[in-house]
């Protein structure tokens, strides 16, 4: 498997306050990655560097070998990176079809993004005139998650998938993630949940006080090791 | 019926225009989340660019209207962005407010430099020579005509726009969550530019429009965006149809009251102040649309200590005495209203900088406390001055009852209407007689004031009202800063923070609002009672809403929060007005820009200046040796200019270099005695305790 997205030795900052020491972190293409650990620990500053909504104080980003350390948003977007922000990544004000129409400025086409959005999320067409802010939570999540999909990015990037959803639900977007990464898409997921995405994912990391504190296969070891940084450990 | 049905056309050709005007001022609020005061300015100065092509020039009309609408237009909307609002677009609501206020003053301020504003520039309307379109017993001119098919063409424009096409999706999604657009590979910074220059071409549409019936004023013109801002509000800044809605209500109402509204004295005004009265009026019955891109970027306000703020307004004192001896009789009238407006300025800190109430209408208070003084003061009475701080203060208690349920730019927007309703309307009134007593405002005129008469000592004369002002300046600060310090002033500023957590807390909204708009009001009519006496005879239109904006800029840029604003507001308002026109009497156009020049500058000091400025001085304050030489100092400078020994020039020029060469001394000083870094810990022991300190240290506390 080929590496599609690269952090190295990345440092950021929230104000003085230095929020990631130094992560290096790859993805491979079609590989899911779940970054784990308490709050607080630079889990979604390491996704929005990624994205290159936060900026990097040193440390290089690259991205299927070319470095973009420091590129906008919008070209990182152009470029194949799909971040999917905490608490439901639509546009609230606007219709299931615009924010669809929205997903366009990657390059495909508007027929072609619904086409794939209202087959693998069927309730979507059905809701197609409704105001995105009216669907229900897992309504919004699916609508997001159509970017991950029919947008067809190189690596996408999950916040918090689960927040405020049924398990249920939950069980449910993590198998179309499943199915968006077999397509070789380099998913890169942060969750508190971690369970629910313990079971896709192929590889995980384990972020504390911004430093990678351990990454292996999701095993029983690190499942140990999560709960003890969840609840303490035992005396 | 005939009648009706004439008045009605008139109504609909008005309310297409306003139509027009207020699609522009949503598209770009609801695009860019910036409410643009200006917006009417940009249709002014469109119709004042359309009448230089078209008859100053001479060029064929479709080519002056080509160049306006597809040039000039865009060109100044993306300026707009660029220029004035990219660099406030991270900041919160308030500062984008004042900038587009900076805008529409500068703007007012640049069109009466290029256009003389007592020539006459007659604009014929479109299609003149055209017979007009019959429709039974009313008549249709094709100008008419023109106006509505525009006003059509923009709604089906518009709703294509922003419903059809990408670009329009692309501004929507960019007004709902700026940061996921970027992340969807759109380009928000596109939409802003779009929105702007096409809410600027539509300014430009409506201007043009409207300036062949009415007369080209820059003042008059900026403000027909009055009509729009109702039309806007009625669509709750959000809806296109329901602003075409709110400008048939409000054109209609505007034609019609001009048909039927009865002959009497003290309704002509009405008319005029309709729309403002019918704004006020849809702000408090709508319900409001979520502010867009609105933020709680809020700042600290900064806490005086009562020691330094006593010294501060000794100071005051000592300057206006200074002021008073060493100014002659013509410098006094010019200088004078330095501290009597300071005082209006000082309003804006327990409303805007402690509760985060934006009040446009202060200078209006202003006018009343000067209207009752007027009234009962006319002999010098002293009691006079406490009911006029009482009247104005009861009238700003008034306004905040209906505005409990405004705020940001909804406030803004209401206290603007007020203004409007009070230049209009009341402040053109005629003596009204009320259960047997007479009370006369402005009288359609001047009002007399007179010098108060303190215990028998009456102070008629420039120099004593300048000293009379100098102490209630210094009064009113350390009124406003132990307000600051006090229970009521934190609760103020919890207000300001979130009023949903102050109402939760168990905090009376109603009852904070009330109090502090009086408390502002009064402040403001205290301001407009003295600067009425150094200016012996008063007008409405000293007293007007354009007149007000300079001084809310200059206040804000002195920093609202801060109890130094009444003096230093007063001090660079006031100052290079009359010293840049005593030296270049052409210079007065460029001074009339400056104010809103500065506001626009006030990006780049969104706290404001007088923060800094109390930083720099503060070395000299703590340096025993430099404050007693500059006492010394300018005590022997004094008697020296009292005793006619040197000029004023050189009293003033010698003060400045005297005291700027003690502040670096002092400075200096400091800079070699302090080691830097010292620990927190050891503060107080290594290094001398300053005032300061305590708010750094609780700040750091607070925020963990």
């Amino acid at each position: 498997m080929s590496t599609l997205l690269e952090l190295h030795d990345v440092r950021a900052a929230h104000g003085g306050i230095t929020a990631l020491h130094g992560v290096t972190l790859s993805v491979a293409a079609g590989q899911v990655v779940a970054l784990l650990g308490p709050n607080g620990a630079g889990k979604t500053t390491t996704l929005r560097v990624a994205a290159g909504v936060h900026p990097v104080e040193s440390g290089r980003l690259v991205l299927g070998g070319r470095d973009l350390t420091g590129a906008s948003p919008r070209d990182l977007a152009r470029a194949g990176v799909c971040l999917i922000p905490e608490g439901r990544g639509v546009f609230p004000n606007l219709s299931v079809r615009d924010n669809l129409l929205m997903m366009t400025f990657t390059g495909r086409s508007r027929e072609e993004i619904e086409e794939i959005a209202f087959a693998r999320f069927p309730v979507l067409a059905q809701r197609a005139a409704q105001t995105a802010g009216t669907l229900s939570g897992g309504e919004q999540q699916m609508l997001a998650l159509a970017r991950g999909l029919a947008t067809d990015p190189a690596v996408l990037l999950l916040d918090e998938l689960s927040m405020g959803l049924a398990p249920l639900i939950v069980a449910r977007l993590y198998e179309q993630v499943a199915e968006i990464a077999r397509q070789g898409v380099a998913v890169l997921v942060v969750e508190q949940f971690a369970t629910a995405v313990l079971g896709i994912a192929d590889h995980a990391a384990v972020l504390v006080r911004g430093r990678i504190e351990r990454q292996g296969r999701p095993d029983d070891g690190l499942r140990t090791e999560l709960s003890a940084l969840y609840l303490g450990s035992a005396p | 019926m005939e009648q009706f049905l004439i008045f009605g056309v008139v109504g609909l050709s008005t309310a297409a225009i306003y139509a027009v005007i207020g699609s522009g001022l949503v598209l770009t609020y609801t695009t860019t989340g910036v409410f643009n005061f200006a917006h009417g300015a940009a249709g002014m100065l469109s119709a004042f660019a359309y009448w230089q092509l078209s008859v100053g020039w001479g060029w064929p009309v479709p080519v002056a209207l080509a160049v306006v609408l597809l040039v000039l237009a865009p060109a100044f909307g993306l300026a707009v962005e660029k220029v004035v609002l990219r660099p406030v677009q991270n900041l919160g609501e308030a500062e984008r407010l004042v900038m587009t206020v900076a805008l529409l003053s500068g703007l007012i301020a640049a069109a009466r430099w290029i256009w003389d504003p007592n020539t006459p520039r007659p604009l014929s309307a479109f299609f003149v020579n055209s017979a007009p379109i019959r429709l039974g017993p009313a008549t249709i001119t094709w100008h008419q005509a023109t106006t509505m098919i525009v006003a059509v063409a923009v709604a089906a424009g518009l709703w294509y726009l922003l419903h059809r096409t990408r670009t329009g999706t692309e501004m929507r999604a960019t007004v709902d969550d700026r940061a996921l657009a970027g992340l969807t590979g759109a380009d928000p910074l596109r939409a802003n530019r779009v929105a702007w220059i096409l809410g600027t071409q539509l300014a430009a549409i409506g201007g043009i429009l409207i300036a062949p019936t009415v007369a080209l004023d820059a003042s008059q013109l900026s403000l027909l965006i009055v009509s729009a801002y109702t039309a806007a509000i009625f669509g709750r800044l959000r809806s296109l149809p329901l602003v075409f809605v709110g400008a048939v209500v409000v054109g209609c109402l505007e034609s019609y009251l001009t048909g039927y509204l009865p002959q009497n004295p003290y309704l002509p005004g009405l008319r005029l102040a309709a729309p403002a009265l019918l704004l006020f009026l849809a702000l408090l019955l709508f319900p409001q649309g979520r502010l867009r891109g609105r933020d709680r970027r809020l700042r600290p306000v900064p806490t005086p200590t009562m020691r330094g703020t006593l010294i501060f307004a000794a100071s005051i004192v000592a300057f206006g005495m200074v002021l008073a001896t060493v100014l002659g009789e013509s410098e006094l009238i010019s200088y004078g209203p330095i501290f009597s407006l300071g005082i209006v300025a000082l309003s804006f800190v327990p409303l805007a900088g402690y509760a985060g109430q934006i009040s446009l209408c202060q200078l209006s208070m202003a006018g009343i406390g000067a209207i009752v003084w007027g009234q009962l003061g006319a002999d010098g009475q002293l009691w006079a001055l406490p009911a006029a701080v009482l009247v104005a203060a009861l009238v700003g208690a008034l306004v905040a009852v209906p505005a409990l349920r405004l705020s940001g730019v909804y406030l803004a927007l209401g206290t603007t209407a007020f203004a409007v309703v009070l230049d209009r309307w009341i402040f053109t009134l005629p003596a009204i007689d009320l259960f047997g007593v007479q009370i006369a405002l402005f009288n359609q005129g001047s009002v007399e004031m007179a010098g108060p008469n303190l215990f028998g000592l009456r102070l008629d004369g420039q120099a004593e009202l300048m000293v009379f002002a100098a102490v209630c300046l210094a009064l009113a600060s350390l009124g406003v800063a132990a307000l600051r310090l006090s229970r009521f002033g934190r609760r103020l500023i919890a207000l300001r923070d979130s009023e949903a957590a102050y109402a939760t807390l168990g905090g009376s909204l109603l009852v904070a609002r009330v109090l502090v708009f009086a408390l502002g009001a009064g402040i403001a009519g205290l301001g407009g009672v003295l600067y009425g006496m150094q200016l012996q005879s008063v007008t409405a239109e000293q007293f007007n809403f354009v007149a007000g904006l300079p001084l809310f800029l200059v206040a804000v840029i002195g920093g609202l929060g801060t109890v130094g604003v009444g003096l230093f507001t007063g001090t660079a308002y006031i100052g290079p007005m009359h010293l840049l026109n005593s030296m270049a009497p052409w210079a007065h156009n460029i001074v009339n820009l400056l104010p809103a020049l500065a506001g626009l500058g006030f990006a780049r000091h969104p706290e404001g200046v007088a923060p800094g400025m109390r930083h720099g001085w503060e070395p000299l304050a703590r340096n025993r040796v430099a404050v007693l030489a500059l006492v010394g100092g300018l005590a022997v400078a004094w008697l020296l200019r009292l005793g006619d020994l040197i000029n004023g020039w050189t009293f003033f020029l010698g003060a400045l270099v005297l005291a700027l060469a003690l502040r670096t001394y002092a400075q200096s000083r400091e800079a070699g005695a302090v080691v830097t870094d010292i620990p927190v810990e050891w503060w107080g022991v290594r290094r001398p305790w300053r005032a300061e300190d305590r708010e750094v240290l609780s700040r750091g506390i607070a925020a963990g």
